[in-house]
């Protein structure tokens, strides 16, 4: 038990991980990181590589909603330019995907900023509203540019190391080191931002504008560049899929992807990058879990087997209702009070 | 323990005495409603110049034209600093701030939900650099800075006194403290000029003797400029050097708070016709 956490200088005040346990959890990460890819199976390492993808398409919605607080219903449509941009460049023009994942981003960064005009006039619902069009006129262009595009027919992708070079084809354990990378530096990226300038005037928007505003943020600069900021991040998860799957559809991109990633970041903690991860974790690894489960009793009861996705389906819809009741706050906010407990034990009081 | 500041809170260029803010005829209208009917007044660097009037007389909306929040239909704001003269009427608020005005809110208008030391470095938001690149690799400049105000944040927090809640999530504080870390967070702006908008209401005696010496320390210790709307006549008429009383959108007095209080249009703006005999003073002291 520890009676306080002392510094002598501000800059180790200011760091993000101060006591031994914290270093001792942190390493323990960094193990399973490192070691899971090497005794996991193929089933487990798809299901890895999901987690890390979508780890990096939360962390950049909670940007935009959870810290500056701009609701936003577009994540598929921008994660659908992210996947057909880098589709599209990797396979017409024959683009290494190191090149082509950043080219997305950037791409989705800027159509995301362009979204997100209507912000400095639109707050809550009605921007939500705004950015629900956001997704439709994405998706409607996809499906309606067959020149480009290849309209509803799946767009093929190409992976190449280097231009013209050799197609490759990643196996899941190599696809994992490239999203494990671009996954790392999301986080850090993302934990830096908020404990610098930027990142401070993106949650000062959120928690009150017009103060805000009266210190001298500029409003319509910063909600562009969050919204620019949160598209880079969903573009470069979009470009993952497209480069881990090797096909894209417009179906994977709909309506029901943003509000699956909304449930995400409100189940994993809003506000919070650590929120976003357990959030993404969560929701890949339920759905995965009840399949399994839903396998397992196909074989005891025969005669449930039509019913079983219908029972999964809600039991995934009840878990979320069950979490949003029991704390509101998210994943994040359990794991907090877990570590309060145990860092007071056994004289939690 | 307070330790000596390093750095002056000031951000003005004038000389003390100098003509910083002058309202010229500002005339703001909502629909139907006149807010201010043409006001006119003169603000000098140094000065803790005090508004007071009834409720609805127009203080806050005066306020609000000058800092950018609202913008009149008629008259010039003009603002003077870094040696030039600008007319903040047609500004936006994030511009005003960056001339150098600060203000604190009548309701509390914190970031509830960041620690008391990230709003002070909120605060500090237009005089610090890092970018959005910089901010994310948290590399050299981008650390050497966060490091460097905050330093200049702790010199707020012991200006303040308000150590022992530094990494406390504002919204937990109680309403007192709450007003205080306001401050905090306008004076990060090392503003020129600092509009306060009732920074005591809703405080105890004590609290309200607490802000009474923070802002004349701010005041008096570092030569800022303060704005203040208060109810309190004492705290006004004790620490004021010169007040203005509003009614209804009019300017009715104006002067030393000596003067004020035996202006016979005040007193009848506060108490009615019949009491226009009735010095002001006699009433404001007996609440």
């Amino acid at each position: 038990m520890q009676s306080g956490i002392f510094h002598s200088t501000y800059e180790k005040d200011m760091a993000l991980r101060h006591t031994p346990a914290q270093k001792i959890r942190l390493a323990l990460v960094i193990v399973v990181i490192f070691a899971l890819p090497f005794w996991a199976d193929n089933y487990y390492l798809t299901l890895a590589n999901q987690i890390l993808i979508t780890i990096i398409g939360a962390i950049g919605l909670n940007i935009l909603t959870g810290f500056t607080g701009q609701i936003s219903l577009g994540q598929g449509g921008f994660m659908a330019v992210g996947a057909y941009t880098a589709g599209l460049i990797a396979t017409r023009l024959g683009m290494p995907l190191w090149l082509s994942i950043p080219i997305a981003s950037l791409v989705t960064a800027a159509v995301g900023g362009i979204f997100g005009i209507p912000s400095l006039r639109l707050k809550g619902l009605y921007l939500a509203i705004a950015t629900l069009a956001a997704q439709e006129i994405i998706v409607w262009l996809v499906t309606h540019w067959d020149a480009v595009t290849g309209g509803v027919d799946a767009l093929n992708v190409r992976n190449y190391l280097w231009f013209q070079g050799a197609r490759m084809r990643f196996t899941e354990f190599q696809f994992y080191w490239i999203a494990l990378a671009l996954c790392v530096g999301t986080v850090f990226a993302t934990v830096n931002l908020f404990r610098t300038r930027v990142g401070r005037a993106f949650v000062a928007i959120r928690d009150q504008d017009i103060a805000a505003e009266v210190m001298g943020i500029d409003l319509f600069r910063y909600k562009v560049l969050a919204f620019a900021t949160s598209s880079f991040f969903v573009g470069m998860s979009g470009a993952l899929i497209a480069h881990w799957r090797q096909i894209v559809t417009w179906e994977r991109f709909t309506v029901d992807i943003s509000i699956l990633y909304l449930a995400m970041i409100i189940i994993g903690g809003l506000g919070s990058v650590s929120g976003a991860i357990y959030g993404a974790i969560f929701m890949t690894l339920l759905p995965a879990f009840l399949n399994s489960v839903g396998r397992s009793l196909g074989g005891v009861f025969p005669l449930m087997d039509n019913l079983i996705p219908f029972i999964q389906k809600a039991v995934f819809g009840l878990v979320i209702i069950l979490f949003l009741v029991f704390e509101p706050e998210g994943i994040a906010k359990m794991w907090r009070n877990v570590k309060d407990y145990f860092r007071l034990w056994p004289f939690s009081y | 323990m307070t330790r000596a500041m390093e750095h002056n809170l000031n951000g003005s260029t004038l000389a003390p005495g100098d003509v910083q803010l002058i309202v010229q005829e500002v005339m703001l209208r909502f629909g139907g409603v006149t807010a201010l009917a043409g006001v006119s007044l003169e603000v000098r660097q140094g000065q803790i110049f005090s508004i007071i009037g009834p409720n609805g007389a127009g203080k806050t909306s005066l306020l609000n034209c000058t800092s950018g929040l609202y913008r009149p239909q008629q008259g010039e704001i003009l603002f003077s600093n870094h040696h030039q003269t600008t007319d903040l009427v047609h500004m936006p608020p994030y511009r005003i701030a960056k001339m150098g005005i600060a203000r604190s809110f009548q309701n509390i208008e914190l970031f509830k939900h960041m620690t008391v030391l990230d709003n002070i470095m909120a605060g500090c938001h237009v005089h610090m650099k890092t970018n959005i690149l910089s901010g994310m690799l948290y590399w050299g400049a981008a650390q050497r800075e966060e490091i460097a105000f905050r330093q200049f944040a702790e010199e707020i927090i012991d200006l303040l006194e308000i150590e022992a809640i530094r990494k406390q999530t504002v919204g937990s504080l109680s309403y007192g403290l709450q007003k205080r870390v306001e401050l905090g967070r306008a004076l990060a702006m090392k503003p020129a000029l600092l509009l306060l908008d009732e920074p005591m209401a809703g405080m105890n005696s004590e609290e309200k003797e607490d802000m009474a010496r923070f802002v004349l320390d701010v005041n008096e210790e570092h030569g800022v400029t303060i704005v203040l709307i208060e109810h309190d006549m004492g705290v006004v008429m004790d620490i004021s050097d010169q007040v203005v009383v509003l009614d209804f959108g009019r300017k009715i007095g104006d002067g030393t708070p000596e003067e004020v209080r035996h202006n016979p249009e005040v007193v009848r703006a506060y108490l009615g016709e019949d009491l226009e005999q009735t010095e002001l003073k006699s009433f404001s002291f007996s609440s």
